[in-house]
């Protein structure tokens, strides 16, 4: 078959969702966060929302999502996607709303809006990328670094003593009555993006019945700032941040 | 009506589609009076007691974001947590509307009336070249009328509007006479995110530039939005001035007072008038400077250390001398003690 013939649309097994516009990715090589906003907008084009969708990008590596997921988005300073969701949600409450943020904006600089937005129950998803680094800036210490973890600003590995612990904040907030569906996923193999697929739509479908703050983390790798090759950080990411990090649901609904 | 309270009611009347706040002393009575008053029920305005200052100023960005009416109060402490999302705002070129309770400073500071932001304010406050346009009211009328102003600038400019009240008029009580109620926002706006509509480009609301060439672009196109404001937006009250050796210069309840001290004088046979800025950005700069050629000397009075005086001086561009006399720390100065000042440092004691 020639490659003129693949690309015949009746060939065609699986297509790019218009969810996702035609921008190249500033993203690394190997790096999670595109098969993670992939993801997401094939959960949005399943849904058929896309018109009524808003989202809300962070400061961190994915300070441009914007460019790449094609729904209405605002930027947000850093940490502070759950408060502007609020403020979205709260006047918009008919749309469907999201913020995509990475470990430091979530869990770090923004610790509180996240844990108030989830305590108040507001009826967003927030989807969380842990890869235990400060990819944009350049590799430094998150708040889940890993102990002995190395990063820039902690060059013989993390210190648990001076440094303090890696954060499980996603376990933290599945304690607070106000969110409805926690869960952890990874997007390093089809049938892990699957399953994180699953549990976005699973998220944005609980969003339309006004259950509650839903967050979906994805444990995901930076071979940049890990200084690993891509095959290396996802065999490392299994290896130390998956026992850590166990992937699987934190808080299911009731029923 | 109480001032702060007044204030939340002409949120609900100016049709705010939100108000998101924190509570801080002295201006805590606006958020109280709106829940008691639960204007969802009213309106539909939806209000929420934010975890922080900086949460509600962010709730704002993402209501304004949205093209929603949207409001937020505070008090110095809190009004300096939210510089970063003001920033953000002016920024993106989002319309809003803040409230400052002004108190004493620095730090925590006392929570008795002062002017002491006044920089922060008109000068910027967060980071980066922009300007909030500035109002500022002497009485509980006008904190009234200037949220439906300020609402109305926010949109007309796409830019954040600071009233920039006092303790003062903040917790005292004064006849208001409110506005009609004015609808919520009805009007979808082309910059608003509302849900991307088929055939038409996702909307972005950013203030993030990562080329220089754009960013400088960004800047040039807000500096000429600043200078349409200056153009078109100054507003002023003089008392007195037609006949004026001498000028006072007072914003805000400060005004009020240095009102009294001018009839002091007026009564002793000294021709002094008095100019009440009402937008202290952008600031009635000709207004002063052409007052300044006709008058021997200006005294600048406010609640702080200092800081109005320097556009005043800017504003006189040394065509008459200009003075200070200022209380601050939450002190409020008197009438006599102002007229001492003046002919001390004016008329030469």
């Amino acid at each position: 078959m020639s490659e003129s013939n693949i690309i015949n649309p009746e060939n065609l097994v699986y297509d790019k969702t218009s969810v996702m516009t035609d921008r190249v990715l500033h993203y690394c090589p190997g790096c999670g966060h595109g098969t993670a906003h992939r993801m997401l907008a094939e959960a949005i084009d399943d849904l058929g929302i896309q018109g009524d969708t808003i989202g809300v990008a962070p400061v961190g590596c994915s300070v441009l999502a914007y460019y790449y997921f094609d729904v209405d988005m605002q930027q947000a300073a850093h940490g502070r996607a759950p408060a502007v969701a609020t403020g979205i949600k709260r006047t918009m409450p008919e749309k469907y709303v999201f913020t995509y943020q990475g470990d430091g904006d979530l869990a770090a600089i923004g610790t509180a809006e996240t844990i108030h937005a989830c305590n108040r129950g507001e009826n967003i998803l927030i989807v969380f990328i842990n890869n235990g680094i400060y990819g944009m800036t350049g590799g430094q210490m998150a708040p889940t670094t890993l102990e002995g973890m190395k990063s820039s600003t902690s060059p013989r590995g993390r210190d648990i003593q001076s440094m303090g612990n890696p954060l499980k904040i996603t376990e933290l907030v599945a304690q607070l009555p106000g969110t409805y569906y926690v869960t952890r996923h990874s997007v390093h193999k089809p049938a892990n993006a699957r399953k994180a697929k699953r549990a976005l739509k699973k998220a944005l479908e609980y969003q339309k019945q006004n259950k509650g703050t839903c967050l979906v983390e994805i444990v995901a790798n930076c071979p940049s700032g890990w200084k690993m090759t891509p095959a290396q950080s996802n065999q490392w990411m299994e290896e130390n941040m998956f026992p850590f990090y166990p992937l699987g649901d934190i808080k299911v609904p009731s029923e | 009506m109480k001032g702060n309270e007044a204030l939340a009611e002409a949120a609900i009347r100016a049709g705010a589609d939100a108000y998101f706040g924190y509570p801080i002393t002295p201006q805590s009575e606006v958020i109280e009076y709106l829940m008691r008053e639960n204007p969802a029920d009213r309106t539909g305005m939806q209000v929420l007691q934010a975890e922080s200052e900086v949460a509600a100023i962010n709730m704002i960005y993402g209501a304004a974001g949205c093209g929603k009416k949207a409001m937020t109060s505070s008090s110095s402490p809190g009004i300096s947590l939210k510089m970063e999302g003001i920033s953000y705002i002016a920024g993106a070129e989002l319309p809003c509307v803040v409230v400052n309770v002004v108190r004493a400073g620095p730090g925590l500071g006392t929570i008795q009336p002062s002017q002491s932001d006044y920089f922060q304010a008109v000068k910027g406050g967060g980071h980066g070249d922009y300007k909030m346009i500035v109002l500022a009211p002497a009485t509980v009328q006008e904190s009234v009328d200037y949220v439906k102003l300020g609402f109305e600038l926010a949109f007309k400019y796409r830019n954040p509007v600071m009233i920039l009240s006092d303790g003062i008029i903040g917790q005292m009580m004064e006849k208001v006479e409110l506005f009609e109620q004015q609808p919520r926002s009805t009007e979808e706006h082309d910059w608003a995110t509302v849900g991307k509509k088929p055939g038409k480009d996702s909307v972005i609301v950013t203030s993030l530039q990562l080329q220089s060439e754009e960013q400088e672009k960004v800047n040039l196109r807000l500096q000429a939005k600043y200078r349409e404001m200056e153009k078109n937006e100054v507003l002023y009250e003089t008392h007195q001035c037609e006949d004026a050796e001498y000028l006072f210069v007072a914003f805000g309840s400060c005004a009020r007072i240095t009102r009294k001290a001018m009839e002091m004088a007026r009564k002793k046979g000294i021709k002094v008038g008095l100019i009440r800025p009402q937008t202290l950005y952008p600031f009635p700069a000709a207004a002063i400077h052409k007052l300044a050629k006709q008058v021997k000397g200006i005294m600048t009075v406010e609640m702080n250390a200092g800081q109005m005086v320097e556009d005043v001086r800017l504003a006189a561009q040394g065509e008459a001398p200009v003075e200070f006399y200022g209380r601050f720390g939450g002190m409020i100065p008197s009438p006599d003690e102002i007229f001492n000042a003046f002919e001390q440092k004016m008329i030469g004691g």
